[in-house]
C-alpha cells in the first residue's frame, strides 16, 4: 500500500516553479505527487499534517556544513550534525572535507555516507579535497572522488593558495563538471588576522584581516575560471568588494557562483565587542564607542571570513535580493567549549549556524530587504543550480517526482535562541539569548517527519 | 578613600605637601572593581588616583617606606610575558603596602603543562587572591580573566597590543608633575603606534584629560584604523588626536614626546625597511629636540633601543624623564591597589 503524506492548508511556496499559493503538498513513497493545488480526495490512511496559517517550501538545501566527523567527534558528528541540520529546516547538507583524516579519498567519503544513512535524517552530500591532505601541493583524486558521490572540491578552512595549483584544480574538475569550492582568503594579508581589519580590530588591538585578502584571491580565481573554463562557487563572501567581483563574473558569462552565510549578512564587526552581559535581547550590534565591558572579546564572533562591517552586509543583503548571490549557506562550524573559553586570539574560528539560519535569514525579510519567496529560493533552488541539473529536479524544488523533502515554517513566530538546547554539539553563536523571529515548525523527509517544533520553542 | 586618607595623615603630610602634584583634589571616589583599561575610567576617577599617587610618592621617597594598610591582603602577579619594571613596580607597591605579594610566571607555572588560563586564574582565585595583576601577550585576556572571576579583582598590567592602563596613568601622573594642568597640552607619540598598548592606554587617558596627542611614525605602524572618520564621525572618542608624518614638523611646540620601542620584529615582517632607516627617519635625537619648548619632556614606557627610537644622549639627557616615570610608576600603582583592594576603595563597588 502506498505511504502518502498531505501537508494542508499552507502558503505553499516553490521558487523552482514560480508557485507562492494557499494550497497542499502531497507526498506519496517519498515523491512529490502535487504541490499548491488544492487535494480534495486524499489517498486513504494518508498521514495529514495541517499547515494552515504556515509557510510551505521544498526542503533547505546548505552547501557549506563541518561535520566533523571522522576525527572530531568532540564537536559534532554526522548525527548530531544531521538532526542539528532538519531542525534547521535543511534536508539536504553537503559536508566539507576538512575532517581528520581529511575526505580526500573514497574511503573517507563513504565513511561519512555510511554515517549520514545510520543517522538518517537529512540528505548529506559530501565534498571531496582540492588538494591531497589539504595540504596544497598537489590535487586530489578527483575522479575518484566523484565517483565516490563528491558534489564539489574544496580545501575549506584553507584556501587554495598556490594560483598554479588552482588553475590546475579548475582545469581538471571539468572532467567532472562539479565546481571548485574555494575558501578566498590571500593568506600573506589575513596573516594571523582574527577579525575583520577595521575599527574594531584596531580598538582591540587585534591582528584584522583585511577584506582585500578575500577580493584578491576572488578576482584571482574569476580569472582562472575564463583561462580553464573550470566551474567556481566562491564559499561564504564577506565583502562588498567580493560581492562586486562575482557580479561582474556573471555579467562576463563565467560559470561563478556565490554564497554567503546569515552571520555575513545580518553580523558586523562590532559584535566582538560583546553581549554577554550588555545584551539586550535585539539582534542589534553593540555600540562601537562605548567602553569595553568585561563582554568584550567575544570568541563567539570569531569566524573566518571574520564578521564585516554595515557596508557589506547591506551590500550583501542587495546582492542576495539580486540574485548575485545564488545561496545562502550556514559555514555551520560546531566546536567544543573549550574551543571558545579562552583569549580571542586562542579560540577556534566559527559559528554553530544550522538552527538559527531561518530566523536570522528572516530578520533580513522583515526589514524589508529581499521578499519571502526570495529568500526561500536562496535556500532552495538556489543552492540546487550550484549543484547542477542532476539535483535540480530531485532537492530544492516540489515538482511532481522531486523528493519529498519540505519545510514548513511560521515566519510571525518568535523566539529565543538558547544554545543549550541545540542539537549540535557546538553551542558556539553569537546569537544566543537574542530573539529571532521565524521559526520552523516541521521538516520532512522523502515524506518522513523528522523534526517537530515543541510547543515551548516557540 | 578612609583609608586613603588615614595614609595621607601619617606623620608624612608635610612632604605629602611639598611634593603634591599640581592635581586637583578629588572629587569621585573609585568606581571599578577591576582597572582593565582607561576607556571606562571617569576624568574624577583619574584625578583621584593622581591626587593619591602624590602622597604615595611622598612615602616612597622617606627613608622608612612601609606602610601597613594592606596586611592581610594578597596580591598575585601572573605574567605570561616577559617584564622588568611593571613587574618589580607592582611587587614593591604591594610589598610597601603590606600586602602579601605571589609572583607566578608563565615559564614555571602550570601554564607550560599546558593549563588553560580560565583553569589558572580560577585557581588563583581559590587560593584566595584579592587582586591578580595580568600581563598576557593576547589582547583581551585580562577581560576574559575579569569575565570569569566572581571574588579576585583584576588590573591588566599589559595585554597584547590592547591596552596598559597603569602605564598611562603613571604617563599621566608624570606629565602632570612637570606641566601641571594637561588641557590643550601637545603630547607627541612616535613610532609603532599599531602594536603597542602603550600608546594605545595613553591616547584613552590623555583625551580623557583634554591634552592633544599627535601621532607620528611610519605609515606601516599606524592604527589608521583606529583613527579613520574621527572628526566626522559624531561620538568618535579618539577625535581630537592628530597625525603628523613629519617628526621635525611634529616636534614643533610639542610639551611632551615619547617614543615607543621599535622591535627587530618589524622588519622582519617587512613594516620597516631598516632600523637604520627608522633611525634616520624618526629617531628622538639631539638635534630633533632642540625643536622643542626647552622645558619639554622626553618618555618613554620601556623598554629602550637606544639608538633606534631614541639616541643615548636623550635617553640619558637632561629632559628625559625615562627614572621618574619608573618611580612615579611605583607610586601610582600603590595608589591603584589602596583603591582596588580596599572595601572603602571600591572593592566591592
Amino acid at each position: 500500500m502506498a505511504d502518502s503524506t498531505l501537508i494542508k492548508g499552507g502558503r505553499v511556496i516553490d521558487p523552482s516553479q514560480g508557485l507562492d499559493a494557499i494550497g497542499d503538498v502531497l507526498i506519496t513513497d517519498g515523491k512529490v505527487v502535487s504541490a499548491g493545488a488544492v487535494v480534495d480526495n486524499p489517498p486513504k490512511d494518508c498521514t495529514i499534517i495541517d499547515a494552515t496559517g504556515l509557510v510551505v517550501t521544498p526542503g533547505f538545501i546548505d552547501l557549506h556544513v563541518h561535520l566533523r566527523e571522522p576525527g572530531q567527534e568532540d564537536k559534532e558528528t554526522v548525527a548530531t550534525g544531521s538532526l542539528a541540520a532538519v531542525r534547521g529546516g535543511f534536508t539536504t547538507i553537503c559536508a566539507m572535507p576538512n575532517t581528520d583524516p581529511p575526505m580526500d579519498n573514497a574511503a573517507v567519503i563513504r565513511q561519512v555516507l555510511d554515517a549520514a544513512k545510520q543517522a538518517n535524517l537529512a540528505r548529506v552530500l559530501p565534498i571531496g579535497c582540492a588538494t591531497r591532505g589539504r595540504k596544497g601541493k598537489e590535487l586530489a583524486d578527483m575522479a575518484e572522488l566523484a565517483a565516490a558521490g563528491a558534489i564539489g572540491f574544496s580545501d575549506d578552512g584553507s584556501p587554495i593558495a598556490d594560483a598554479g595549483l588552482m588553475r590546475n584544480a579548475l582545469s581538471y574538475s571539468t572532467t567532472t563538471w562539479l565546481p571548485v569550492i574555494n575558501h578566498c582568503e590571500e593568506p600573506s594579508l589575513a596573516k594571523d588576522g582574527v577579525l575583520h581589519e577595521g575599527w574594531v580590530a584596531s580598538r582591540l588591538g587585534l591582528p584584522g584581516q583585511p577584506a582585500a585578502a578575500e577580493e584578491n584571491m576572488v578576482a584571482r580565481d574569476i580569472e582562472l575560471v575564463a583561462l580553464t573554463g573550470g566551474r567556481l562557487h566562491v564559499a561564504h563572501i564577506s565583502t562588498a568588494g567580493t560581492l562586486e567581483l562575482v557580479r561582474r563574473a556573471k555579467e562576463r558569462g563565467l560559470p561563478v557562483t556565490a554564497e554567503v552565510t546569515p552571520h555575513h549578512l545580518i553580523l558586523t564587526e562590532e559584535w566582538a565587542l560583546g553581549t554577554i552581559e550588555e545584551g539586550t535581547g535585539e539582534l542589534t550590534a553593540p555600540d562601537k564607542f562605548a567602553p569595553l565591558t568585561n563582554a568584550a572579546y567575544d570568541t563567539r564572533a570569531k569566524v573566518n571570513p571574520p564578521l564585516r562591517t554595515e557596508d557589506d552586509t547591506e551590500a550583501l543583503a542587495a546582492g542576495l535580493r539580486d540574485g548575485i548571490i545564488d545561496a545562502i549557506a550556514t559555514d555551520h562550524a560546531p566546536h567544543t567549549s573549550t574551543d571558545k573559553a579562552c583569549t580571542m586570539q586562542e579560540a577556534a574560528f566559527g559559528i554553530s549556524g544550522l538552527e538559527t539560519a531561518f530566523g536570522l535569514v528572516n530578520g533580513l525579510v522583515e526589514r524589508g530587504d529581499i521578499d519571502l519567496p526570495t529568500a526561500i529560493e536562496r535556500l532552495t533552488a538556489g543552492p540546487a543550480r550550484v549543484l547542477g541539473e542532476a539535483y535540480q529536479s530531485d532537492i530544492g524544488t516540489l515538482k511532481p517526482g522531486a523528493s519529498g523533502d519540505v519545510t514548513v515554517l511560521d515566519p510571525d513566530a518568535e523566539w529565543v535562541v538558547d544554545s543549550s538546547t541545540f542539537a549540535s554539539k557546538g553551542r558556539n553563536t553569537p546569537v544566543d539569548g537574542i530573539t529571532l523571529k521565524g521559526l520552523v515548525m516541521k521538516t520532512i523527509v522523502g515524506g518522513r517527519l523528522v523534526h517537530e517544533a515543541t510547543k515551548d520553542s516557540a | 578613600m578612609a583609608t586613603t586618607r588615614t595614609v595621607e595623615e601619617e606623620p608624612l603630610t608635610a612632604t605629602a605637601e611639598a611634593e603634591a602634584a599640581p592635581s586637583p583634589v578629588p572629587t569621585s571616589p573609585w568606581q571599578h572593581r577591576h582597572l582593565l583599561d582607561l576607556d571606562d575610567v571617569s576624568t574624577d576617577e583619574i584625578a583621584t588616583v593622581l591626587h593619591s599617587a602624590s602622597a604615595m610618592k611622598a612615602i616612597v621617597q622617606r627613608d622608612v617606606k612601609k606602610v601597613p594598610t594592606l596586611r592581610g591582603r594578597t596580591i598575585v602577579t601572573l605574567f605570561y610575558e616577559a617584564s622588568t619594571r611593571t613587574r618589580v613596580s607592582f611587587e614593591a607597591a604591594g610589598k610597601l603596602l603590606s600586602a602579601d605579594v605571589i609572583n607566578l610566571s608563565a615559564s614555571g607555572s602550570s601554564a607550560e603543562k599546558g593549563e588553560s588560563l580560565l583553569d589558572t586564574v580560577l585557581t588563583l582565585q581559590a587560593t584566595a587572591a584579592d587582586l591578580l595583576v595580568i600581563r598576557h601577550g593576547h589582547s583581551g585576556a585580562p577581560y576574559f580573566a575579569a569575565r570569569n572571576l566572581t571574588r579576585t579583582t583584576v588590573i591588566n598590567a599589559g595585554d597584547g597590543a590592547h591596552a596598559h592602563p597603569t602605564q598611562a596613568l603613571l604617563d599621566l601622573f608624570t606629565m602632570q608633575e612637570h606641566l601641571g594642568s594637561l588641557k590643550g597640552r601637545k603630547v607627541l607619540i612616535v613610532g609603532d603606534i599599531s602594536h603597542s598598548r602603550v600608546a594605545r592606554s595613553d591616547l584613552w587617558g590623555l583625551c580623557k584629560v583634554g591634552a592633544i596627542p599627535v601621532l607620528c611614525g611610519p605609515p606601516t605602524l599606524m592604527p589608521w584604523d583606529l583613527l579613520k572618520g574621527r572628526t566626522e564621525t559624531p561620538g568618535h572618542p579618539f577625535a581630537s588626536v592628530q597625525v603628523e608624518q613629519d617628526i621635525e614638523e611634529a616636534m614643533r611646540d610639542a610639551d611632551i614626546v615619547m617614543p615607543l620601542r621599535i622591535q627587530k620584529e618589524r622588519q622582519d615582517a617587512g613594516l620597516l625597511p631598516s632600523l637604520r632607516e627608522y633611525a634616520q627617519q624618526w629617531q628622538v635625537n639631539d638635534e630633533r629636540l632642540s625643536r622643542l619648548a626647552p622645558n619639554a619632556l622626553v618618555m618613554h614606557p620601556g623598554p629602550m633601543n637606544e639608538g633606534v627610537e631614541i639616541s643615548p644622549e636623550v635617553a640619558h639627557g637632561l629632559q628625559s624623564a625615562v627614572e621618574t616615570q619608573v618611580t612615579n610608576g611605583l607610586a601610582v600603582r600603590m595608589a591603584l591597589l589602596l583603591l582596588m583592594a580596599t572595601p572603602q576603595g571600591g572593592l566591592n563597588g
